[in-house]
């Protein structure tokens, strides 16, 4: 496993860690469809949330979050409603898509930064 | 592993405020800035009319913020230029976006900053660069009641020429977060320095080494006690130029706010100024110049032209007749107000433009007419053409006309025998005398020196001539050798010459000597 999967990797269970504390249920990781890649699916309530989990290793290259772009954001939505197709069996009232942001620094605790609600 | 609480809440928080100046013209008004965060992924956007300089604020504030030793917020930010329809111009409103921005994520206490001004450019690396045009935005904050301004060092000084506004000059933005609060080690920063300040005129030119000419010089000194505009016409070589440089040692000094609109247009112009300026510009624009350039325009950001930068002093065109038609026309405007008002689709500004207008024009094409021992070539039409450049509405406006010939050799060989010659202190000393007297005259009146005074007020009949000597005029005004404006302008010039000689009111000599100012053959 190359060095940026395993640190996305990292970043993924720390965040899925978190939602689970937050009292919310994983439903799917790292769903694939050839749109691209969904890393988590949970429910909050009766509301189904796409996550989105971006990883980084410093702030070199500026905040996590900030590697979410426009584009990115249409994305997401597609594949939102892909996974909504395929998995016409859950029931949620409305999706949302949500961002977790992943500061994973050497030697330290790594800081999350969770962007409710992005589109 | 444990669950990591998220670094930023995920309610929206409140808005930070911070102000700053958008200047038109010497005016200036607050403009607020409002900076505020919303559920989005990282991002600066400004909005409120920024011109391409400012919009680029963008790109130096996040620097500036992440090289002072702050991180920018992690979500998008807004950044709102009220009121959104002045349009607003430069990089004079880095810094208080920047502080509005740190506002947003606490570092700064934002309330305590909320009725201060902010002006600065930002560099990359957080230091703070100075801005043109200080001296008025921060005339401006003070009239609009602000009690205190933040500049950059290297503006500190001019900043603070203005009076009821503290002033606080920091090196960068970081000095200025630990100011308001924020929590970090100060650094030792070099500021950036200004520009050099414009050095005043020395009075180096001294009507003491002008040879012959007596006449001309004494036009000079009722030019300066009068505040008269002045026509010399004459050959090449005559010394039109030489005694224009002159005009402006013999005028008086600027005070008040006349002293701080000169300091405030070498401002915007983009000199550096560490004291008032007291001596009265000097304009003098080449033939080619532009209306724009004379009148003052632009696109974007309208700079003041040759008319404001000479307000308070001289305006010289040389070679006037060269000048093109529509910028000399455009000058009677603010002949006539003192004022000048540039228009555009997006914005219209104001300036000061109350100079002392010094035409010179040789007589023709050939430049020899009229001239001791010239010999003119122009046919009689073509040099009445020559002259005929400049329009009757402007000269109308100009109330000394003066012939200026070469200086003859028996002139030089008299002026070489030490002939007393008027210095420029002596002339001053008798310009202010007769100033003074003016002014108590027209006391009680909004005019102070004779150029101002307005037709009607002169014509009244507590202030004719003593001893008939309107007499005179009017033989003049019935054989049309001047209309009504011109025999105004003939009063006025006599006013001056009584207040020269220390007289009650003009009679007939002054008249007299008037009417030659004003009608001799040029």
């Amino acid at each position: 496993m190359a060095q940026k999967d395993q640190l996305g990797r990292r970043g993924e269970d720390e965040a899925a860690a978190y939602l689970t504390a937050l009292g919310w249920r994983i439903v799917d990781r790292n769903w694939r469809c050839p749109s691209g890649e969904i890393d988590i699916v949970a429910l909050d309530g009766t509301e189904l949330v796409i996550v989105e989990v971006k990883t980084r290793s410093g702030r070199g290259y500026g905040d996590p979050l900030e590697a979410v772009d426009p584009r990115k954001l249409t994305r997401l939505c597609i594949l939102a409603g892909a996974w909504r197709r395929a998995h016409r069996d859950v029931r949620a009232r409305t999706t949302r898509i949500d961002l977790i942001g992943v500061l994973a620094e050497r030697h330290r605790e790594p800081v999350l930064d969770h962007l409710r609600a992005a589109a | 592993m444990s669950a990591v609480a998220p670094a930023v809440p995920t309610a929206p928080r409140s808005t930070s405020r911070a102000a700053a100046v958008a200047l038109e013209g010497l005016a200036g008004r607050i403009v607020e800035i409002e900076a505020a965060l919303t559920n989005q992924t990282p991002g600066l956007k400004l909005v409120g009319l920024p011109d391409t300089a400012l919009r680029e604020a963008q790109a130096r504030v996040r620097s500036a913020v992440e090289h002072s030793g702050f991180e920018m917020p992690s979500r998008h930010l807004t950044v709102n230029l009220s009121p959104a329809a002045v349009p607003k111009h430069g990089s004079g409103f880095d810094l208080g976006i920047a502080v509005a921005v740190l506002g947003t994520t606490g570092t700064i206490d934002a309330e305590a900053v909320a009725d201060t001004v902010f002006l600065g450019e930002l560099g990359l690396d957080g230091r703070l660069r100075p801005v043109p045009g200080v001296l008025p935005a921060v005339r401006a904050a003070a009239r609009a009641g602000r009690p205190r301004i933040v500049v950059p060092t290297a503006s500190g000084a001019e900043a603070s020429l203005v009076d009821g506004i503290e002033v606080v000059a920091v090196p960068s933005l970081r000095t200025l977060a630990i100011r308001l609060g924020a929590d970090l080690e100060p650094v030792d920063v070099e500021p950036v320095p200004g520009p050099p300040p414009l050095r005043e005129r020395s009075t180096a030119a001294d009507l003491a080494e002008v040879v012959g000419h007596a006449e001309a010089v004494e036009a000079l000194v009722v030019a300066a006690a009068g505040g008269h505009h002045l026509m010399m016409v004459g050959p090449p070589g005559a010394g039109k130029t030489m005694l224009a440089t002159r005009l402006p040692g013999l005028l008086p000094d600027l005070a008040g706010e006349a002293a701080l609109d000169a300091t405030s247009i070498a401002s915007l112009a983009g000199h550096g100024v560490d004291r008032v300026r007291t001596r009265p510009p000097w304009q003098a624009p080449h033939h080619t110049a532009t209306e724009a350039s004379i009148i003052g325009g632009g696109s974007g950001r309208i700079r003041p032209g040759a008319v404001t930068r000479a307000s308070g002093g001289v305006l010289f065109l040389d070679e006037a007749t060269e000048f093109a038609p529509s910028v000399l026309d455009a000058l009677r405007q603010p002949l006539e107000s003192g004022r000048i008002a540039v228009h555009r689709a997006a914005a219209r500004a104001e300036f000061p433009a109350r100079f002392q207008l010094v035409l010179a024009a040789n007589p023709c094409a050939c430049g020899q007419w009229q001239s001791a021992g010239g010999t003119c070539t122009c046919a009689p039409a073509a040099r009445q053409r020559y002259l005929g450049r400049l329009s009757g509405p402007l000269l109308d406006r100009i109330d000394i006309r003066l012939h200026v010939d070469r200086p003859s050799a028996a002139e030089v060989r008299l002026a070489r025998e030490e002939a007393p010659r008027v210095t420029t202190a002596a002339a001053r000393e008798r310009m202010l005398a007769a100033r003074d007297r003016t002014a108590f005259r027209l006391r009680g009146t909004p005019w102070s020196i004779n150029a101002e005074v307005p037709g009607s007020w002169l014509r009244h009949p507590d202030r004719a001539p003593a001893d008939g000597a309107a007499a005179s005029l009017d033989v003049a005004l019935e054989r049309r050798l001047i209309n009504l404006r011109g025999h105004d302008r003939v009063l006025r010039l006599a006013w001056t010459l009584a207040d020269l000689r220390g007289l009650d009111r003009p009679g007939r000599s002054e008249v007299g000597r008037a009417l030659a100012l004003r009608s001799s053959d040029a």
